[in-house]
């Protein structure tokens, strides 16, 4: 399944990701996917939390190794352990409804 | 069946913009949060740029309030048109350089505006202001200022201090019950956690000082200190960022140094080496500096002795430091670190 968005937030600290993320996906239709690189580990725990609020879903999260890095964090939203700072993080969703 | 109301609440991650939100659902009105990223906001970044703080939470508070409530968020970037706020407010600032009257008028000027431009045919703006909390911008004169120059005018709900107010249009149509809000006034932060636990919270979030850096004393003499070095009152995203990391020293007017205090600030301020002219030793190990302004060849043998100190041969007769321009040519020059006593306190901005 290959995204149609792809939106590069490198080198933005949180919030900006989040709202980055969320200027792009308005206006897109249900169902598509949408591919989100990041390098703040913040994001992990933010886009899946913004994503939650607008009934988005989150396919995986991964680094540039392809390691899985979700479920992130846990409830007080701390990285998940391993994750090296300065890694790139790719985020899929899916747009909801 | 009438068409039920719509509002937008003003979230702020903190527990009061979290109970007016909640009061108001409560009365059965679909409401939505919208929160603005300033750029001085104490948000998640500090602590992920900070090593010390990665064990601690770096949630979202806003998001997290918002999942709280089951209500959607809007996030919204006001960074550019914020400048304008900061730098010409017309009511002042509070005690540092925070112009939270201004920055309140400001808000729920783009709140309103927000909920035109989005059609979704919101009725009316919620805030969790509570008067006589913040002596600069929460105060009873202040009230009608906040409601008349953002435009909301009686669109404006502050369900929390809404008793000691005149009725609003969401009371007079109906939507909402006047005799369920409430007439919170003054420091006192009882009421609001009793209304919480009765609402059946049991965490949230109280930022100290306000909602953002511009309350901090240290942080607006970095910035008082950013604008007198370069002559003018502006700013770009990258400068008020960087004043949230490091130590930063200014031997003259001409340059200071950004020195990194632990690995997180490190690598944080590594991502600005194609900007600026940096320093780090290797000789021994030690942090990163950035210079920011215009040294000549004697200012950086000094940055270099000042950065010294900082590392691991600061007791070292000298240490080799590499001083990195923008465009990656390098250079080394030993040094001997620069004894304490040499550094003066007044060169540390902001502490
Ligand atoms: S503390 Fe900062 S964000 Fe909050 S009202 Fe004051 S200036 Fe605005």
């Amino acid at each position: 399944m290959s995204a149609a968005e792809t939106l590069d937030a490198r080198g933005l600290l949180c919030p900006l990701p989040v709202i980055r993320t969320q200027d792009r996906v308005k206006g897109l239709p249900p169902g598509t996917i949408v591919e989100v690189l990041a390098t703040d580990v913040g994001t992990l725990h933010d886009i899946p939390a913004w994503c939650r609020v607008h009934g988005h879903e989150v396919l995986s999260m991964m680094d540039q190794d392809g390691v899985n890095l979700g479920p992130a964090g846990d409830e007080a939203g701390t990285a998940p352990q391993g994750i090296k700072a300065g890694s790139e993080i790719c985020i899929r969703l899916r747009v909801g409804a | 069946m009438a068409k039920q109301p719509k509002a937008v609440a003003l979230i702020s991650g903190g527990l009061d913009s979290m109970l007016a939100a909640k009061v108001v659902m409560d009365q059965g009105v679909h409401v939505e949060g919208i929160n603005f990223f300033t750029g001085f906001c104490v948000e998640g970044h500090t602590h992920a740029i900070r090593e010390k703080d990665r064990a601690k939470p770096k949630r979202n508070n806003a998001l997290w309030v918002a999942e709280q409530l089951g209500i959607k968020l809007h996030i919204i970037d006001v960074i550019e048109e914020y400048k304008d706020v900061l730098l010409n407010p017309k009511h002042g600032y509070g005690a540092n350089l925070n112009p939270c009257l201004d920055c309140k008028i400001f808000m729920v000027n783009k709140a309103l505006a927000w909920s035109f431009m989005e059609e979704n045919g919101f009725d009316f703006i919620i805030t969790g202001e509570v008067i006589g909390q913040r002596p600069k911008s929460q105060r009873k004169e202040t009230m009608p200022v906040i409601a008349r120059e953002s435009g909301a005018q009686d669109r404006l709900l502050r369900p929390l201090c809404a008793k000691l107010l005149p009725e609003t249009h969401p009371e007079r149509e109906g939507w909402v019950d006047r005799g369920a809000l409430f007439d919170f006034h003054g420091r006192n932060r009882k009421p609001q956690i009793a209304l919480a636990e009765s609402l059946g919270f049991s965490d949230w979030s109280q930022p100290a000082g306000g909602c953002c850096f511009l309350t901090d004393a240290q942080y607006s003499a970095k910035l008082t200190d950013l604008w007198q070095a370069q002559g003018s009152r502006a700013y770009e995203l990258d400068d008020i960022m960087l004043l949230k990391v490091g130590r930063h020293i200014r031997p003259n007017e001409r340059f200071k140094l950004i020195v990194g205090r632990e690995e997180g600030e490190n690598r944080y301020l590594e991502g600005y080496r194609r900007r600026f002219t940096s320093l780090h030793a290797t000789s021994h190990k030690g942090p990163l500096a950035l210079v920011d302004g215009d040294a000549d060849d004697d200012e950086l043998a000094l940055a270099a002795r000042i950065l010294a100190r900082y590392g691991q041969g600061r007791d070292a007769d000298s240490v080799t430091i590499a001083i990195t321009q923008p465009n990656a040519v390098a250079s080394e020059v030993t040094v001997a670190p620069l004894p304490p006593s040499q550094i003066p306190a007044q060169w540390h901005v902001g502490s």
